[in-house]
């Protein structure tokens, strides 16, 4: 019934996300670069999380930006730049999470491939290192969560203390 | 299903890029201090301060072997590791089943007087 989500890492820096949806390429694309409709899908609502603002200049070279987490006032922030725009075809973005953006920036390419009314999207995400993809895995950043980074910092800064030693 | 996430302490722990790799590399095998320095290329006293960072979360455990100390991976939280990637697939899983919703409503939007969807 439910099409079937595969997430597979191709290589110590690459994550591709397969799946295919009952809609037209040029409707899923829309749906990936219109603000009104991004607002509707992409925050996990079982974990309790919105997209708060969402703001995209899709033109290449123009940026993009998302706020989302369970705290408006201290939000989780994806950015970065359309490098690649060919509706409904290919999409290709930069990427930086404002958090841990010492970690560089990740290039997205999201193919839409139609066929029979239905669309198979290919979502391909090259990280700048392979400890920024190992960060993005294990550090939960999908998760967006706050009170998660905030419990992390204080660990962070307790563990350093303790193993710096005197 | 109910995916354990791992402890915060072990994220922290996993999120400095150094016992990141350590921890890699003891996906091989235990291995004594001097051995992870020369194949990581770093100096002794950071390597032994990352192992007791790993051990004090639990990632890692020692294992006494004749005279040497073997630094090795413990099974329960490389799972907990794997259980990770795997809530990574059901957030997308979600967002993609919120994904399918929107795009029922945009097909009714466009035929006017859509009531009749077929599945």
């Amino acid at each position: 019934m439910r099409n079937e989500t595969t997430v597979e890492r191709i290589s110590a820096r690459e994550l591709v996300v397969v799946r295919t949806f009952n809609g037209s390429a040029s409707t899923i694309f829309d749906a990936w670069t219109k603000p009104e409709l991004l607002k509707q899908w992409w925050a996990p609502k079982s974990l309790g999380v919105s997209l708060f603002e969402c703001e995209s200049n899709l033109r290449v070279g123009g940026t993009y930006r998302y706020a989302f987490g369970r705290d408006p006032k201290n939000p989780e922030v994806f950015s970065g730049r359309y490098k690649e725009v060919s509706r409904p075809s290919r999409l290709v973005l930069t990427q930086v999470y404002e958090r841990l953006r010492d970690a560089g920036e990740a290039t997205i390419t999201i193919t839409f491939e139609e066929s029979n009314g239905k669309t198979r999207l290919t979502l391909h995400q090259l990280f700048p290192s392979k400890e920024a993809l190992d960060g993005a895995i294990t550090s939960g950043m999908e998760r967006g969560m706050r009170e998660t980074f905030d419990q992390l910092d204080g660990l962070v800064d307790s563990l350093l203390r303790a193993t710096q030693g005197r | 299903m109910i995916y354990k996430p791992m402890t915060p302490a072990m994220l922290a722990a996993l999120g400095e890029p150094n016992r990141f790799r350590i921890v890699e590399l003891l996906r091989t095998g235990p291995r004594p201090v001097n051995d992870i320095v020369a194949r990581l290329a770093l100096k002794q006293s950071h390597v032994s301060q990352h192992l007791r960072v790993l051990k004090n979360v639990g990632l890692v455990a020692v294992e006494p072997r004749a005279q040497q100390r073997l630094y090795g991976l413990r099974a329960h939280s490389l799972r907990q590791l794997h259980d990770w990637l795997d809530r990574y697939r059901h957030i997308w899983e979600e967002r993609f089943e919120q994904l399918d919703d929107l795009l029922e409503q945009i097909k009714g939007q466009e035929k006017p007087g859509g009531a009749g969807k077929n599945k």
